[in-house]
């Protein structure tokens, strides 16, 4: 490596390359393996008695979950320097060439340029997004849980597809997992509609001929959204209080008993949907309201001409539009909704408890128990299959998205 | 008036209550006297500014360090800002402006790596910053807001697409090079979205909850999302009218700026969305 720089006679690139190389193959050869073969084993030794002379000592074994961490990176940055290695041959090659050609070498960074720019955000992403996700799901190939299996005290090993066979299988788990899957889907459904529906009379409402001060109104109704979620949720869950919380204390003003809002496993989920419709309507009356200005005004016009009802032409002309352009957004607000850990944790905590699951409680979605798999309970192996089988999905809308994505379709547009 | 449009005033007036009402009572709890979250009347009969004051002294009794939290907030939320914007900016404008291999592919990676919530790999998170004794540190928190930024580059670089690329050609034409494009075309024109941008990461390391949760585990380093929650959930509702004084300071600033910021709403919304 720098060889060929130096043959074209860009020296200090040619140094650079070189010291990376040097580097990349002292590390690669003396010391990654002793952590590559440790992501394999996962360490062999758990604490232990050691003979020290004639006294028995405590010797802290192997940490599993470190080493596998130490292996992954190890891996990553064995790929790291393969890349750069790649890098490199191509520099040379493509410098050479143009040099062949007859044309300065000095002037042809600019393909290097992007890569520049990209490297830092490349490393941050590479460590803190892809790395974790690689992690997690080794970790479901694991036995890493409580309370058998938790380092320093103990070893982790290898388990194979046993946590997949668990969560579908195990009385107990699979109860649970298909129990909390079924109202995160519901739960998404419902959410999206709601809030979806609900933006758009709210938006239509406003934008009727003869209302006046539509600003006011507009700005009124955004309050909800520019409050910060966790405040506004927190404070719900003081209103929505059975004993002491004003909403009850206005039904019993009237002579009646009040509900048990969060407390009773039906009424808790009538809660967040309620809830999350008073933080999530504002979004898409925004959006709507943007839109609405869009459509060209003629089209009604000829409409009226023809005699349309005013239902005619919501449905033949405004639906079709706000559908069209929305079409997209209410992809990813469903996969947001699938993944909203703000309005269910914050709101219910996941409660109320149930007996029928395992660790988790009658409103909370994958993410929620996912969450209190890791933190609270630590059975981080079954945490980590939910967080594969939801990244699956996930990514499957994602490229369903993607393909009528404006910034990829229409670049260079532009120009 | 036609009877149809008093029906929509009077629609329109009650949405308007209830999107109000939260926010109206808090902030009137938040002068109320006494500290239970039961009240007799809506407005209160009497006024008080004890609790914004009591937020800010120590009593033995309990334990709320609401200074030390805002300020914990504060710092990890301007520190996630500089560094994530910065992120931010550099990848979006490489996708913008550059055609390079793989840059297709790479957007694919992107989009999909964006929608997925870093918190699903929480517990990866949480041994690599064991790893790097972060855990529990504000710091540990600040890297994970910026460090995943540039996922969110979508915005920016719909931003920069629109720039027209003849400015560049022409400046260089006129012997700039790829440096000073950047700094000192490309910058100066792109206010509008390096304040979007900001802000957004700001409010978002502002109000995050789950990994100030997960990371942060003493009480000394938590950031307001964390000891707000842990107010209520503690002390179950009988500091309410305290925990109202609270939210209202955590909610002002952020308000005020998202209020701010709606007119770009619909661009970071639609960024990633169809032609219409």
């Amino acid at each position: 490596m720098g060889l060929g720089q130096w043959y074209n006679r860009q020296y200090a690139k040619a140094v650079f390359f070189a010291a990376v190389y040097a580097t990349g193959l002292y590390v690669a050869f003396a010391v990654l393996p002793p952590y590559l073969k440790g992501l394999i084993t996962l360490g062999d030794k758990g604490v232990h008695l050691e003979k020290v002379g004639k006294i028995s000592r405590l010797v802290p074994g192997d940490h599993s979950i470190f080493m596998m961490i130490n292996g992954v990176l190890a891996m990553l940055v064995l790929l790291v320097i393969v890349f750069l290695y790649v890098l490199n041959i191509r520099d040379a090659v493509t410098v050479g060439r143009r040099r062949a050609e007859g044309q300065d070498p000095s002037k042809l960074n600019n393909g290097m340029f992007p890569w520049l720019l990209l490297a830092i955000p490349f490393l941050g992403v590479l460590f803190f997004t892809v790395m974790p996700i690689v992690f997690t799901s080794l970790i479901a190939f694991t036995n890493y849980s409580s309370p058998n299996h938790i380092p320093a005290k103990n070893l982790v090993d290898w388990v194979g597809f046993s946590t997949f066979n668990n969560l579908f299988n195990m009385t107990g788990w699979s109860d649970t997992f298909v129990g909390v899957l079924t109202w995160t889907i519901i739960w998404a459904i419902l959410a999206t509609v709601t809030c979806y529906f609900g933006g758009i009379l709210v938006a239509l409402l406003i934008n009727q001929q003869g209302v006046k001060f539509k600003g006011f109104w507009r700005t009124l109704f955004i309050i909800p959204y520019a409050i910060p979620q966790f405040v506004s949720l927190l404070i719900m869950r003081n209103m929505l209080n059975e004993q002491f919380g004003p909403i009850n204390q206005y039904f019993r003003a009237f002579g009646l008993d009040g509900l048990p809002w969060l407390n009773d496993p039906l009424w808790a989920k009538i809660s967040v949907i309620v809830v999350n419709m008073w933080i999530g309507i504002p979004v898409t009356m925004v959006l709507v309201m943007g839109i609405l200005t869009t459509i060209p005004r003629d089209l009604y016009e000829a409409a009226d001409v023809d005699g349309a009802s005013q239902w005619m032409k919501f449905r033949n002309i405004t639906m079709p539009y706000i559908l069209f352009a929305t079409a997209p957004i209410l992809i990813s607000q469903f996969v947001g909704n699938i993944n909203n850990f703000n309005v269910i944790y914050l709101l219910t905590g996941g409660g109320p408890a149930t007996v029928n699951y395992n660790n988790a409680g009658s409103t909370d979605l994958l993410v929620t128990w996912l969450f209190k798999l890791t933190i609270d309970f630590k059975q981080y192996n079954i945490a980590a299959a939910v967080a594969i089988l939801i990244f699956l999905f996930i990514a499957t809308a994602a490229i369903l998205l993607f393909r009528r994505t404006k910034s990829y379709q229409e670049e260079d547009m532009i120009q | 008036m036609k009877p149809k449009l008093l029906v929509s005033y009077v629609l329109l007036a009650l949405i308007g209550v209830v999107s109000i009402y939260p926010a109206l009572w808090t902030v009137l709890s938040s002068f109320r006297v006494g500290n239970s979250l039961f009240s007799d009347t809506f407005i209160p009969k009497q006024w008080t500014l004890d609790h914004y004051m009591d937020l800010f002294r120590t009593r033995g009794t309990r334990d709320i360090q609401y200074a030390k939290w805002f300020w914990n907030t504060l710092q990890v939320a301007a520190v996630s800002t500089v560094i994530g914007t910065i992120l931010q900016l550099l990848t979006a404008y490489a996708f913008s402006r550059f055609r390079f291999k793989g840059r297709k592919p790479m957007m694919m990676v992107v989009l999909i790596l964006g929608m997925f919530p870093g918190f699903l790999s929480i517990i990866a998170i949480f041994s690599i910053l064991q790893k790097l004794t972060l855990l529990d540190s504000k710091w540990g928190l600040v890297l994970v807001y910026s460090a995943g930024s540039a996922l969110g580059m979508f915005v920016a670089k719909g931003f920069f697409d629109t720039i027209p690329r003849s400015l560049e050609e022409a400046a260089r034409i006129d012997g700039a090079n790829n440096m000073s494009i950047f700094f000192r075309i490309i910058l100066p024109l792109s206010r509008p979205i390096i304040t979007y941008i900001s802000l957004m990461t700001f409010t978002g390391a502002w109000v995050d909850f789950i990994f100030a949760r997960a990371i942060l585990t003493s009480r000394d380093e938590w950031t307001l999302a964390v000891g707000l929650w842990s107010i209520i959930d503690s002390y179950n509702s009988t500091e309410f009218t305290l925990f109202a004084a609270g939210c209202v300071l955590v909610a002002i600033p952020i308000t005020v700026l998202y209020m701010y910021t709606q007119r770009f709403l619909v661009d970071g919304l639609t960024a990633g969305a169809s032609k219409g």
